[in-house]
């Protein structure tokens, strides 16, 4: 596949452009990234995702796909047969990856802004870290089914380790920010051995943004911004 | 198709996500036994089914429960295989078709559904209803683009975005009258309008289709008047 055809606009902070990237690899997609400058959009962004003006947007032979989950699922598609499946072949446990994966767009990022905007506070930390203890015990369910498999699928990373492992980053920055623990032995200990097969794992590991730099990013850019629109 | 008990749906006939599985198990001519929720309390079923939400649309079959109504249409679709096909089979079509039913209810839901708590703030209306009018504009465009002319957006038969349209239409049709505002309509949304029209008259969706007076009628039973101006 000639590079030329898959373009990805983003930015290295974003875990949902990370989505992305991680996918693109697990199917050894060759692609161009154009690193997108959040304060002042390119045409190109604008012309592809009018309706968001955000990022991710991949463009395959020029056409747009926009929403992170979204993209995945198409590489999935459009790439299938190369590389490991990203959404299981099974219809329920395909509704099920895609119930949680929809869990954690609806309910991780709202839980952080909580935690911000009350500076750290014990009642908004416990609300994140429920949110955290249900998304184990799904991950203990699936294992379980699966004989104790590192990923939520299975032997190799799937939709559901993407839609959550991109937000490890976010959750580390979270957790220095306000010196809580998130992850931790006492509340989520798969989850913390799943972190870190899922930060080693061989599509995922370059593409991680650096963590002091990503923990400067937030605190300079990310909490100001949700601290404002409060 | 299949025994009946096999496959039960949690929901309630006023519910727009509900109705997307309706006319997903409908259109795959799937017998089913429709569990109704009573308005203002949850079956233990539902409780049991969806703990991490306690929501409708609950699909359980084989006693295995499925949540979230576009989740559940793709299920549908995934695990009956006769029948048209919901989803369309490209990629991208795939993706578009996804792209929109997000839309639907990441953006477009949440206006037409909190216009109701703005009820005579005339200022706050005109907001809510300029977002929901444009919300079906760039729906109306879509429509021309994605159905290239025929009646659906799934081309000649529903497909998966006509399906997470078609719960909205009642509704939007209950805002006309609250509000006296035309939004689908031929003279607002022409094309959407048409769209409606073939909608209403399909074999999987007229005979479930609620009328904008029963919605009314329903919401003044069970929600009372909306609540008075913030000061």
């Amino acid at each position: 596949m000639a590079k030329g055809d898959v373009k990805l606009l983003g930015a290295w902070p974003s875990p949902y452009v990370l989505r992305v990237k991680i996918a693109l690899n697990l199917k050894s997609v060759d692609y161009e990234f154009q690193e997108e400058n959040l304060g002042s959009k390119s045409e190109l962004l604008i012309k592809s995702n009018p309706v968001y003006k955000k990022i991710p947007v991949l463009l395959h032979g020029g056409k747009p796909i926009c929403e992170s989950l979204i993209i995945v699922q198409y590489i999935d598609e459009a790439w299938s047969g190369i590389g490991p499946s990203i959404l299981p072949s099974d219809p329920y446990d395909r509704a099920v990856a895609r119930f949680w994966a929809a869990y954690v767009d609806d309910k991780i990022l709202p839980a952080v802004k909580g935690i911000v905007v009350a500076n750290g506070e014990e009642a908004k930390v416990k609300e994140l870290k429920e949110v955290l203890v249900l998304l184990e015990e799904a991950f203990i369910l699936k294992s379980s089914a699966g004989e104790g498999k590192p990923f939520f699928g299975g032997d190799e990373i799937g939709y559901l380790d993407i839609a959550l492992g991109s937000l490890l980053g976010l959750l580390r920055v979270t957790e220095k920010s306000f010196n809580v623990k998130l992850l931790e032995e006492a509340t989520t200990p798969r989850l913390v051995s799943w972190a870190d097969s899922f930060c080693t794992h061989p599509a995922v590991k370059d593409q991680l943004p650096d963590t002091h730099k990503l923990f400067e990013f937030v605190q300079k850019v990310v909490y100001p911004r949700i601290n404002d629109h409060i | 198709m299949g025994k009946k008990g096999e496959v039960k749906l949690i929901g309630s006939w006023v519910s727009p996500f509900v109705f997307r599985a309706r006319v997903a198990l409908n259109l795959k001519s799937i017998d089913f036994e429709f569990l109704q929720e009573k308005a203002g309390s949850k079956s233990d079923l539902l409780l049991k089914s969806n703990p991490v939400h306690k929501k409708i649309p609950v699909l359980i079959h084989h006693d295995k429960p499925i949540c979230e109504s576009l989740v559940i249409v793709q299920y549908i679709d995934e695990t009956w295989t006769h029948g048209p096909s919901i989803l369309p089979s490209d990629p991208y079509d795939r993706a578009i078709a996804r792209f929109w039913a997000a839309y639907l209810d990441e953006k477009f839901f949440p206006a037409l559904k909190s216009i109701r708590m703005v009820q005579g703030q005339g200022d706050e209306v005109e907001k809510k209803l300029k977002e929901i009018k444009e919300g079906l504009g760039l729906l109306d465009d879509a429509l021309v683009k994605i159905s290239k002319g025929k009646p659906f957006f799934g081309g000649e038969e529903l497909g998966y975005l006509d399906i997470a349209l078609s719960g909205f239409v009642a509704w939007i049709q209950v805002r006309e009258k609250t509000f006296d505002v035309k939004l689908l309509h031929e003279s607002t949304t022409p094309n959407l309008a048409v769209w409606v029209h073939n909608l209403s008259a399909h074999p999987a969706v007229k005979d479930i289709i609620p009328t904008a007076d029963a919605l009314i009628e329903w919401v003044r039973l069970n929600l009372g008047p909306p609540p008075p101006p913030a000061n």
